[in-house]
């Protein structure tokens, strides 16, 4: 996130795209509900009238895959109207007028009919965040889970760096991160192209610095994502070390992946659970839970926070990070002689330039946010405030383009996934805390009412879903959640593997698999 | 838009038990009292993150010029006021107070596991020395046992009716799932058409479990751990599931995790939590955990194996494979779910280990 989230109470508009914050982030959208309460004017893009969508003051059911039109169109009345920030765009950005010229041709009309809402919608959602003193945009998966990802995030940035909605409280682009440390696995570097602290893998100046550090050369190129590296399985690459994920239920296209590390000489997991992925590896490794692990994690806004150890944990599980050092250490790796926690957290800091100021006793009541370059730092609640990280904030001209497959005669209806309030992830951890099943107990497929009576369908009847990679069985549940010809489930319950559907492409860039929109075809299982 | 100025702060002050205090205009009497003197005066129907109410009257303080007894949460604070906390006949007005709502519960004494301001009652209750029973006889308040939800005791013959659990339903959370029936001893707090909070709009997120001051609203998965011998203990840490990150306090008797509690200067949630946050920890002692490092055998079952003996293999597994296809055959995939010093050693093994940038982590679905 660019802002804090105390800054979510602070916006004149609110613009929501693609998050379901009051399931997936519930204390998050407390903030939302309070700037409402204020007076600030919530705009929900969502394709599920979701509870974002009924307290908005103006809901847009757009249909999914469709974002990149709605924001150029918005994009184009925001010019149209005289509404740029011209000594934002003057002072701060590079690549304007090209941008500005380029939505001249992308009316609301234009976007009405991709999007599905009407053009006026989209007129008043520009007028209002492009008059707004502090409009700020907040986003999850839904913006990011597509083909066109990277193309959605840049089309958001174009709209807050076009009327300056950026540096300053209460405005910004605001993803929120979906898992408690996801934020802290790509400062740690756990990623193809950075080393920690965001430090480019192909930058001659980083690669020496960590060849030295870890006292061995060090490749001066990107490596590959997880997407391609499970591509390539059995081709390329022959061993894995998985830690703390259930890829084959929280990946798309489960059978690949199934067949993926199947593929592979050597797999080596560790996790708290026997979740189905570590059932495939030849090795298990049991690790320490939250409770029982001292550690450190980011949070959305950037703010680093101590985890601490309250009980013992069971049998020989042990510390991820002991673990993993223990391996490296057998096959000779340089620097793995760590007693704790904190040796590995200050070693990072020392390594990164975003953690430079910090430590282990630093971070101890969680009151920063990085970037903190030196001890005398008082932390960046607010980022992009004077300049952007790279000089000025860039223009992106993006044209709309179609998810990776569309609906058709033999896969007529829009599927798309997500979370729900009461259950997590793969539910190792909700499906084994009492009392969640007395809420959620087994997964549904929410279709709306009329879309059943057309298509002959009951509600609580088990249907045949399929896409173009395969098909499961799935409980109907009727639900006005669902807009006509869009059905929505979980990828939480293992016996509805709903990922055995999805993966129909993938972010040409990221890599990210659209998991948002998957067309698919509903038949009805005649009663036994 | 043109920024308004700052209106200019003139010094303001007023006097609190002869104390000569600054303040700043729209304060109440009782944040300026509590700032300066500490929680000095007692509340039932106060929480600081919530509009002041006025309901319990046991905040009320003599100010200098007024006739009767002021509440000092609703009052604001003006130049000159003279405030006086503690007299005599005040502590009487407060003790005769507690005499009744003390005797309209069934109980005082509630569970500590029940929540986090569940103590509140009966430590003003045992301050003010007012188990006097003067005031037995009607009771207000009727338990709703037949709610069976697995994590929100509804007990309400021990409501107060300080209205704290409807506020916060609707200041803080914005769901509005609960409400209050009837006024006086017919008082009543009910959710729309009186339904089990499965049928509200309730999210299960506890919130107005934790502000309850008299343990009517109950931590219904702590309190599964009444029987669990030892002292409660608080570990200040962040909670497991999403990416706001919510401060939590980890509630243990002995090596047992027996529930959770927000906290209240946490900097992401100033209190607030979810349901997976408030409710949903204990899969971490779950009879399902792994225990043992395991190696899968020939027909595909796994065998315990002790740390060094898996260790090895897991190393001779990389050995192999790094001198039959090359450093690019290996692959780390770190976890989004684990702390810091699990993704930074797993990023080390893959660079220090194999020299390749050959490494991800479960960001992309």
């Amino acid at each position: 996130m660019s802002n804090p989230l105390v800054d979510m109470q602070k916006p004149d508009v609110i613009f929501a795209i693609g998050t379901n914050m009051t399931e997936c982030h519930p204390v998050a959208a407390t903030g939302i509900k309070k700037a409402q309460a204020k007076g600030s004017k919530l705009i929900v893009a969502d394709p599920r009238r979701i509870r974002l969508a009924e307290i908005a003051d103006l809901y847009l059911p757009i249909r999914v895959g469709s974002d990149v039109a709605l924001a150029l169109a918005m994009a184009h009345v925001i010019v149209r109207e005289g509404l740029v920030d011209r000594d934002f765009v003057a002072d701060r950005t590079t690549g304007a007028e090209a941008f500005f010229e380029h939505v001249g041709q992308f009316t609301p009309e234009w976007a009405s009919k991709i999007c599905q809402v009407p053009a006026t919608d989209i007129e008043t959602a520009a007028l209002w965040y492009g008059k707004a003193d502090k409009g700020a945009i907040y986003y999850t998966l839904g913006i990011t889970e597509h083909i066109c990802g990277v193309d959605n995030v840049q089309s958001l940035c174009n709209l807050a760096l076009m009327t300056g909605h950026i540096g300053r409280e209460g405005t910004g682009v605001n993803p929120m991160r979906g898992q408690n440390n996801i934020q802290g696995a790509g400062d740690c570097g756990a990623v193809p192209a950075n080393f920690p602290g965001f430090q480019p893998c192909n930058d001659p100046t980083s690669v020496e610095k960590f060849s030295k550090a870890y006292r061995r050369e060090i490749d001066g190129e990107k490596g590959i994502t997880k997407v391609a590296a499970l591509n390539q399985c059995g081709n390329g690459i022959h061993a894995m070390i998985i830690d703390g994920e259930n890829t084959v239920v929280s990946d798309p296209d489960r059978n690949h992946c199934e067949h993926a590390l199947k593929s592979l000489d050597h797999l080596v997991v560790i996790d708290i659970f026997m979740t189905e992925t570590a059932t495939l590896a030849d090795i298990v490794l049991p690790a320490t839970s939250w409770g029982e692990t001292d550690g450190v994690q980011t949070n959305t806004e950037r703010r680093v926070q101590r985890l601490r150890k309250a009980v013992e944990p069971p049998g020989q599980a042990r510390p991820d990070w002991w673990i993993v050092s223990e391996i490296a250490k057998r096959l000779g790796a340089h620097g793995f002689e760590y007693h704790s926690a904190k040796d590995v957290f200050n070693e990072l800091c020392e390594l990164s330039p975003i953690y430079n100021g910090l430590d282990w006793d630093r971070i101890d009541k969680g009151e920063y946010q990085w970037p903190v370059p030196t001890k005398d730092h008082p932390g960046t609640p607010i980022l992009h405030i004077d300049e952007f990280k790279n000089g000025r904030g860039i223009f992106k001209v993006i044209g709309y383009r179609d998810p990776a497959e569309v609906i058709s005669d033999e896969f007529p209806v829009w599927l798309t996934t997500g979370r729900r309030l009461q259950s997590y992830h793969t539910r190792t951890q909700t499906g084994r805390s009492a009392g969640i099943d007395y809420l959620l107990a087994e997964e549904s497929l929410e279709v709306n009412p009329e879309d059943l009576e057309a298509w002959g369908l009951k509600d609580g009847q088990t249907c045949k879903i399929s896409s173009a990679r395969g098909s499961l069985e799935i409980k109907i549940k009727a639900s006005d959640v669902s807009p006509r010809g869009t059905v929505f489930t979980s990828f939480s319950f293992a016996d509805v593997p709903v990922n055995i559907l999805t993966g129909s492409g993938y972010d040409p860039i990221t890599e990210t698999a659209e998991l948002k929109v998957c067309p698919v075809r509903l038949d009805a299982i005649p009663d036994a | 838009m043109i920024a308004e100025a700052e209106p200019e702060l003139k010094a303001l002050t007023m006097t609190v038990d002869n104390q000569t205090v600054n303040f700043t205009e729209g304060e109440t009497i009782y944040q300026v009292a509590t700032r300066h003197l500490g929680e000095k005066i007692p509340t039932l129907c106060y929480d600081d993150r919530l509009e002041a109410f006025g309901g319990c009257r046991l905040c009320v303080v003599e100010v200098e010029g007024m006739r009767a007894p002021v509440a000092s949460c609703t009052t604001k604070a003006t130049d000159g006021m003279k405030v006086t906390t503690q007299t005599a006949k005040i502590e009487k007005y407060r003790k005769t107070l507690l005499e009744m709502v003390a005797s309209e519960n069934r109980s005082v004494d509630v569970d500590p596991l029940s929540g986090y301001a569940s103590q509140e009652l009966r430590t003003l209750v045992d301050h003010y020395d007012a188990r006097t029973g003067r005031f037995a006889g009607k009771k207000s308040g009727t338990s709703n046992y037949d709610d069976k939800n697995p994590f929100i005791l509804r007990d309400y013959d021990n409501c107060i009716s300080c209205y704290r659990c409807v506020r916060v339903c609707a200041e803080q959370e914005g769901d509005y799932a609960i409400n209050v029936m009837n006024r006086g001893f017919a008082t009543q707090i009910i959710t729309e058409f009186n339904s089990e909070l499965r049928d509200s709009q309730c999210t299960f997120c506890g919130q107005c479990v934790q502000t309850c001051p008299t343990g009517a609203l109950g931590d219904a998965k702590a309190l599964r751990a009444t029987e669990v011998e030892g002292k409660i203990e608080k570990t200040r840490s962040i909670c497991p599931y999403c990416g706001v990150g919510c401060s939590v306090d980890i509630m243990t008797r002995g090596q047992k995790i027996v529930g959770v509690q927000p906290a209240m200067d946490g900097p992401a949630n100033k209190g607030a939590l979810c349901i997976k946050g408030q409710f949903a920890f204990d899969f971490v002692q779950h009879e399902d955990r792994l225990t043992q490092p395991l190696i899968k055998q020939e027909d595909g079952t796994f065998k315990e194996v002790d740390w060094d003996t898996a260790l090895d293999a897991a190393a001779e597994g990389y050995r192999k494979v790094l001198e039959k296809y090359g450093r690019h055959a290996i692959y780390g995939v770190a976890s989004g779910r684990a702390p810091h010093e699990a993704a930074y050693t797993m990023q080390k093994f893959i660079r220090a280990g194999f020299g390749t940038n050959y490494i991800d982590n479960c960001s992309r679905a």
